[in-house]
């Protein structure tokens, strides 16, 4: 028969918060488990029209709330690279049986699972979602590229909300190109989402040579924080040479209300959370505590059972923030950092500068037992910080794997680019992804391969 | 006794005559099985998104035009948020900032001491239109302690009116919401129908002493009719009156009208005010509106709402309609009022005055005397009228022709209204009803009758 599109008979895999018609969708909450979702949301109903084949639906940090993917009912993420080679020679184990329990690294998240999943040549593809960094995080942290598309792309018919305001389907996949192949697939306006935009999408091919001479790269100093791993910031220098090196204009530009970002999107997350969980009462679907003293006590039970801690609080934070008397103070002031955080893009983009480089998270990926040490509020709050920015101002970004740490594990950098200028910014981050020759993960199971020979190098749609 | 001057304000809850609902496809009917009528998103399933119905903005602006209003070419949505086993989603989206019509106003007229010839007439300002989601309903059934939740109303279009406390009594309150409602049915923006559930009235009443302050004011709610509102109404006046002369104090509660005992009882919430936590709706962009002027050149017109487009089309009001009835049949204004009170009756009488040469003047007298008794003792209406316009034309040109005397009028009316398909002179005839025209067949038969009294008195006076 005739193929049903580019994507058919590829398997792909699915963030658990996406909607699926018939499969279950839980967004790692015991407030989910076993929902049956009864229809597809448009990303994943564009894929399945392409034929691909949906492996498997992947964890998360339940509804999404976390930066390592340690936080859902159904556990933590492993990241692949704790079992490669790379990870193993550099981490020899202090006694055998330690060895499995202790030293696996976390994900990064919220869109662990799916990035681990790409990650360990299970799938092609997959879709994460994005709010804060939740794609290009954990891209960063397991090898991968992690797109996140400019806001009003991507239809977020039926991916469960986090932030409506922010929120945007993540992509992920080995390579630069298949992402551009997915992202062709997916974009477009969806009379369901009215905060897509009408204009017409044109799906494009990247150029397999690329002149960066007349790009103007702008390096933002606000991201160079406190806390950045001198490795990551090497890298990130290295970069910057390679850019400058091959014709390209380097400089360095500001975005001064960066060290605002934090608290502002601290609030309005929060705010729009509390928003969003209000539809959890154990009525309509989901779970219901068995508690039939009054309607008011059945949803205070099915909340406290149906939610964890982490969900709990940003509701409680947010419906602070919402009080009449707290509004103006908290959540209009954060709309107008918002505003100001926006606007510092506006005017670097215009005054020259095409992208922006920047690293994508700290440092490598933190081992499970260390990251679980601090609470999942200071984790987000650490690890947001350089990837945030870009959701409050709607811009698309993509972290493109740079390197291996000393330790043996990824690390990526990040591009940001204009809005809907998708194109250019994949071209760039194809480019990159050609000078640095990331290495493929050598997982200890599978035969050795040779890196130039692996079919991870080529795209999707050469196969 | 020291005066007291009542104040009223009213908010008015429209259901907009639609096919579907407010921001999801399902559609809008009355009385159908329960749950019968519920998408996804009326359902709150999560992933789901608002996407809003055209057709409900344009009965918005018609509405808004109708009474005199700004409207706003841009307007905003928001979400208002409490707990209720009939609100799926935690929040109703309605339009608390910025709603699409403000600043109109609305002429009445009622009759002083229920005597037809003495109208007057009145302004009241209306504040604010906004649209607005409707909630499910909920039956609480005691004998099982249990709720039943049906969301078929769930998510229907309303618009809400909020007209300002320029009134001071029941009466001017109901004949308000009389003519809101003509507006509404005859510009066809809701059915407004009070007992289905179209049209709901809740009313805002204090009391204070001239010169000084607004008093506190409760809120009056579960008014089922235009009646039972001006019981409602002057029942709380005269509440809020004894309590105050009493030396007590009014609380600004909400109360419920009880019909059944003609007052108002408190509903005292346990939790005290609400705070609804309001925030922008951040899954629908502004809604901008268009005129002749703003209207970009290239833009198809199906695609945006134009107001200068909606206010050609407006059919005209009921005032206008008064003003041409009286001007054209040379009627009483009050007259008008009346034909347009009731459904019907004003093309009932314009059918009649086409098909007779009785004067109009006349036709009036007919239509609301006898008519209009008749309808009401057996609660009829007027399309339901076993005599139709046409008889009744018919009766009227054999009174206009002298062929029958007036009380031979309305014995032939009253057969008519039997309903037995017989023609006005069919009765006629069988009734011998006929005025004799010939001067010495009268003089024959007065002289037989007198002849016959004449016996009966001398019968009389010999017994």
């Amino acid at each position: 028969g005739q193929p049903l599109g580019i994507l058919d008979g590829i398997p792909v895999a699915v963030k658990d918060n996406f909607n699926t018609a018939g499969i279950e969708t839980t967004c790692a909450s015991n407030m989910l488990k076993g929902y049956i979702s009864p229809y597809n949301a448009t990303v994943v109903q564009k894929l399945l029209d392409q034929g691909a084949v949906l492996l498997g639906k992947t964890n998360l940090d339940e509804f999404a709330m976390g930066s390592g993917s340690t936080d859902g009912v159904f556990g933590p993420v492993r990241n692949p690279w704790s079992y490669s080679r790379q990870y193993k020679e550099k981490n020899p184990s202090k006694s055998p049986s330690e060895n499995e329990d202790s030293e696996w690294v976390i994900t990064g998240g919220s869109s662990g699972g799916s990035a681990a999943a790409v990650s360990s040549f299970t799938c092609f593809a997959a879709l994460g979602s994005d709010t804060g960094g939740s794609t290009r995080n954990p891209a960063a942290h397991c090898g991968v590229v992690g797109l996140k598309p400019t806001y009003g792309l991507i239809s977020r018919h039926g991916l469960i909300p986090l932030v409506n305001s922010m929120d945007v389907p993540g992509i992920l996949t080995r390579c630069v190109d298949d992402a551009a192949v997915v992202l062709g697939l997916l974009a477009g306006h969806d009379p369901k989402d009215s905060t897509t935009v009408q204009d017409t999408f044109k799906p494009f091919e990247l150029p397999d040579s690329i002149d960066v001479r007349k790009l103007c790269i702008g390096i933002p100093k606000e991201y160079n924080v406190p806390g950045l791993s001198s490795e990551i910031q090497a890298l990130w220098s290295k970069a910057a040479e390679l850019f400058k090196d091959a014709g390209a204009e380097v400089i360095e530009v500001s975005l001064p209300h960066t060290p605002y970002s934090i608290v502002c999107y601290h609030v309005l997350c929060t705010a729009e959370v509390a928003s969003n969980m209000a539809r959890f009462d154990g009525l309509e679907y989901g779970h219901r505590a068995d508690m039939k003293q009054s309607t008011e006590s059945m949803y205070a039970a099915t909340r406290r059972e149906g939610f964890n801690d982490v969900v709990r609080g940003r509701i409680l934070s947010g419906n602070y923030f919402l009080l009449k008397e707290n509004y103006e103070n908290y959540f209009v002031k954060a709309q107008k950092v918002r505003r100001l955080i926006a606007n510092d893009f506006v005017k670097v983009f215009g005054s020259g500068v095409d992208i922006l480089l920047t690293p994508t998270t700290l440092s490598d990926a933190a081992p499970y037992v260390e990251f679980i040490k601090e609470d999942n509020r200071t984790r987000s709050a650490q690890d947001d910080i350089l990837t945030q920015a870009a959701n409050m101002a709607g811009l698309p970004a993509i972290s493109v794997p740079a390197a291996l740490s000393k330790r043996g594990l990824p690390l990526g950098l990040q591009f940001i680019g204009r809005s809907f200028q998708e194109k250019q910014l994949l071209t760039v981050a194809k480019w990159f992804e050609k000078q640095v020759k990331f290495p493929v993960i050598q997982l200890e199971d599978m035969k050795s391969h040779d890196c130039s020979g692996f079919p991870h190098q080529k795209s999707v749609s050469s196969l | 006794l020291v005066s007291w001057v009542p104040v009223v304000g009213l908010e008015i809850h429209a259901q907009i005559s639609s096919n579907s609902k407010l921001f999801s496809g399902s559609q809008v009917q009355f009385a159908a099985p329960p749950n019968s009528l519920v998408s996804f998103f009326d359902a709150s399933l999560p992933g789901t998104l608002p996407v809003l119905n055209r057709r409900c903005v344009e009965a918005a602006v018609m509405t808004g035009l109708a009474l005199n209003c700004s409207i706003n070419k841009k307007s905003l949505f928001d979400r208002k948020h409490y707990f209720y086993a009939d609100l799926p989603a935690g929040y109703q989206i309605t339009q608390q900032r910025v709603p699409i019509a403000v600043n109109g106003s609305l002429s009445y007229s009622f009759c002083i001491d229920n005597k037809m010839s003495q109208m007057v007439t009145k302004t009241v300002r209306i504040k604010q239109i906004q649209l607005e989601q409707d909630s499910g309903k909920s039956l609480h059934d005691d004998a099982r302690s249990q709720t039943l939740v049906d969301l078929n109303r769930a998510g229907v279009g309303l618009m809400e009116v909020v007209m300002e406390p320029d009134m001071c009594c029941g009466e001017e309150a109901a004949a308000a919401v009389r003519e809101l409602q003509l507006i509404l049915q005859t510009i066809g923006s809701s059915q407004a129908i009070m007992a289905e559930g179209q049209l709901r009235v809740d009313a805002n009443v204090s009391v204070h002493h001239p010169g000084e302050p607004y008093g506190v004011r409760t809120e009056v709610k579960n008014i089922n009719s235009i009646r039972f509102l001006a019981k409602a109404v002057d029942y709380e006046i005269q509440r809020q009156i004894e309590e105050l002369e009493n030396g007590g104090t009014i609380l600004n509660e909400t109360r419920a009208f009880d019909s059944k005992l003609g007052c108002t009882i408190s509903m005292r919430d346990k939790e005290g005010k609400q705070d609804y936590r309001f925030m922008p709706e951040p899954n629908l962009p502004p809604l901008i509106l268009y005129d002749a002027k703003s209207l970009p050149a290239n833009m198809n017109h199906q695609q945006v709402v134009n107001i200068d487009w909606i206010r050609e089309r407006l059919p005209d009001l009921p005032s206008v309609k008064r003003a041409k009835l009286v001007e054209l049949y040379g009627i009483l204004p009050e007259h008008s009022f009346t034909l347009l009170n009731e459904d019907g009756l004003a093309e009932y009488f314009e059918n009649v005055i086409k098909h007779t040469q009785m004067k109009p003047k006349k036709v009036i007298g007919w239509i609301l005397n006898d008519l209009l008794s008749y309808l009401k003792e057996h609660a009829c209406e007027v399309k339901d009228s076993p005599v139709s316009s046409f008889l009744l034309a018919d009766l009227l040109n054999l009174l206009e022709r002298k062929e029958i005397s007036s009380s031979a009028a309305k014995q032939v009316f009253e057969e008519l209204w039997k309903g037995e398909g017989k023609t006005p002179l069919e009765i006629v005839k069988e009734k011998q009803l006929e005025l004799l025209q010939d001067q010495e067949e009268l003089e024959q038969i007065c002289q037989a009758v007198i002849d016959r009294q004449e016996d009966e008195v001398g019968a009389g006076m010999l017994g």
